[in-house]
């Protein structure tokens, strides 16, 4: 069944252990300057961000409808069954179409390279699909990211919430947004406030264009039909006047 | 070869030409040598820029002469649009090969440019725009082949042509609609990010017809500078009435688009002082401008009034195309973006190819005389077509 990660920024202390752990497992290089850079970038897949004396994690929310794979014109981009959006570099044409379209602004890209691709947090789909969690959860001392089955954690979550009620902003984030993510979030703060994007539609986002695209079939067999016959009618007038013509031309 | 009196004119044009395409050359360079982030002010907040609002959004648009004035000859039957339709397709033909051009330097792995014709994501409006400029660019090769067929008096080919004409037609048409629209579309996926003035579900629809509005302007624009440019007799009457046509298109988007807004409750955001607000204005003030004029008998009788009109309305549709993908995109990516010069040098070296390559043709090739008459095209004196 789908995996996810639960991260509850009431019990985060802002070690940053998630982010270097995420870094080996994703050879990236991670040194006291990485961590100061508060934000996602193709060397940093995962940044936690201070906001006062609270904390947020930014990662790639891996949307159970993921947009970034609905508008990838290769389908680098791919949501498996166990949760993680994965990406596939070979495929990838660099149109950057996905970091236009993803609500988030998670993927990120190697602006600076002559062969660039894509990066973004894939929540460790290599270690998902071997039954380890994710090397951010494995790294957490305090039990703040916590990875598992999406349906336990929603459980959990909404547990916490019941049992310390003032502890909590009163809202799971990630059951319904944009149709829902991968990510749940927890926070004593409105995440407004801890750079969280909120408002997003509860739909997911991927319906948008879909109820364009699935126009197509109708324009190209309507506009094929209407064109034809305009032909055939434009060009009988013309055949009918050159035969009246010719028939006034008989008599006369 | 050039007629004397624009002698020294067309001297001046080439120059900047040369002078242009040396500094896209340049330009290029960097974009291999130092990348993407070398050659542009993209970044990840802000990743599309100048050549996909520019060289994308507006070549596409701009070349929706070729089957606006297609389906009126071939499918309405209007004969006497004849004269303009090759000029109207080879404008078309040479945008789609320089969107094609342009969309190698934006593309982070260009010579993967043929992977979404095997490596399928119907889902992806992306998908459909790929697809759409691979299958129009060579519906747009085959409608204008013939010219060259022409030239070298191959009957045989003339005559397949000819026989598969009306459905490639068709085809163009519905590829073309398909295109212009999907355009669009690609910003439906946006709409926390894309600013109220401008996002709307009906974007596909609103590039169809403010395409159609370039299309028609390009036609006049192109059909008044090569009368110049070859001392050819412009055909008056014929332009006076897609002047007509283009103030009745104008005046049908104008209402979609306002009826858009309000229906949707988006004119309060008219009231914010704002550059989305500045720069809206001005995109619709060069649509309604040249609408109204266009109007008037007086303007669209006089070749030099109906020419500042198309000009006007290619201009509004520039100002729309950069005000959905950058100005209406700013607010919302937490960042500004100006382009680099090398963005701007590519762009005007891209630009300045066109003009380049279509003078070539014009000169080289029957574009503006239908009719296999090879020693008249072989004398390249100024040919004065009736205007029916």
């Amino acid at each position: 069944m789908a995996k996810a990660i639960l991260y509850d920024s009431t019990m985060c202390i802002g070690c940053r252990l998630c982010e270097k752990a995420c870094a080996q497992h994703h050879d990236l290089p991670y040194n006291d300057e990485v961590a100061k850079e508060e934000k996602l970038s193709a060397h940093k897949l995962t940044a936690v961000t201070t906001h006062g004396d609270k904390f947020m994690r930014c990662f790639c929310m891996n949307c159970v409808s993921p947009t970034c794979a609905s508008v990838c014109p290769v389908a680098a981009l791919k949501k498996s069954a166990l949760g993680p959006v994965t990406y596939d570099s070979t495929r990838c044409i660099g149109c950057r179409y996905c970091m236009l379209a993803c609500p988030y602004q998670v993927p990120t890209y190697q602006w600076n390279s002559r062969l660039p691709v894509v990066k973004k947090c894939d929540m460790c789909a290599d270690r998902v699909a071997a039954g380890f969690p994710t090397a951010c959860a494995e790294a957490c001392p305090t039990g703040a990211t916590k990875f598992g089955e999406r349906d336990d954690l929603i459980a959990e979550a909404r547990q916490r919430l019941a049992a310390s009620p003032g502890q909590y902003h009163p809202k799971v984030y990630g059951l319904e947004d944009v149709g829902g993510t991968s990510m749940l979030l927890l926070a004593a703060a409105p995440f407004e406030e801890l750079g969280v994007k909120v408002g997003l539609p509860h739909e997911p986002m991927p319906l948008l264009t879909w109820r364009a695209l699935s126009e197509i079939p109708s324009i190209v067999s309507v506009f094929g039909v209407l064109l034809g016959g305009v032909w055939w009618i434009s060009h009988r007038t013309e055949e009918v006047q050159t035969a009246e013509r010719a028939a006034r031309e008989k008599k006369s | 070869m050039i007629p004397l009196r624009n002698g020294l004119k067309w001297s001046f044009w080439q120059v900047v030409a040369v002078v242009l395409m040396i500094a896209g050359l340049y330009a290029t360079l960097i974009r291999i040598m130092k990348g993407l982030g070398g050659a542009t002010n993209l970044n990840d907040q802000f990743p599309w820029g100048l050549w996909i609002g520019f060289d994308i959004l507006c070549g596409v648009g701009l070349a929706a002469g070729g089957f606006t004035l297609a389906a009126a000859v071939h499918i309405f039957n209007i004969e006497r649009y004849k004269p303009i339709l090759r000029p109207a397709i080879l404008t078309a033909f040479l945008g789609y090969l320089l969107v094609i051009l342009a969309l190698m330097f934006d593309l982070g792995l260009p010579y993967r440019i043929w992977h979404p014709l095997v490596m399928w994501n119907p889902h992806s409006v992306m998908f459909e725009v790929g697809w759409c400029v691979t299958l129009y660019t060579t519906v747009l090769a085959l409608e204008f082949v013939p010219v060259v067929f022409e030239q070298i008096r191959w009957t045989g080919a003339l005559k397949f042509m000819r026989a598969i004409l009306i459905p490639l037609v068709i085809l163009g048409v519905i590829l073309s609609t398909l295109h212009q629209s999907s355009l669009g579309s690609l910003y439906l996926i946006v709409p926390q990010k894309l600013y109220p003035l401008w996002y709307t579900p009906l974007l596909p629809v609103m590039f169809f017809v403010s395409a159609l509005c370039a299309g028609l302007a390009m036609t006049i624009f192109e059909s008044w500078q090569s009368s110049k440019a070859f001392g050819k007799h412009l055909e008056l009457p014929l332009l006076s009435s897609m002047g007509r046509i283009l103030a009745v298109v104008l005046s049908v988007y104008l209402t979609m688009r306002f009826l858009d807004l309000w229906n949707r409750g988006a004119l309060r955001f008219l009231a914010a002082r704002r550059t989305e607000t500045y720069l809206f204005l001005l995109e619709i003030a060069l649509f309604l401008l040249p609408m109204f004029l266009l109007f008037r008998r007086k303007v669209h009788t006089n070749p030099q009034a109906l020419y500042g009109c198309a000009v006007l309305v290619l201009f509004g549709f520039v100002a729309n195309r950069l005000n959905i993908s950058v100005t209406g995109m700013e607010a919302a990516s937490g960042t500004t973006y100006f382009p680099k010069w090398t963005e701007v040098a590519v762009t005007l070296a891209i630009v300045a190819l066109g003009f380049s390559i279509f003078r070539f043709a014009c000169q080289h090739l029957p574009i503006f005389d239908p009719q296999p008459t090879v020693e008249r095209v072989r004398s390249r004196a100024p040919v004065a077509v009736a205007g029916d």
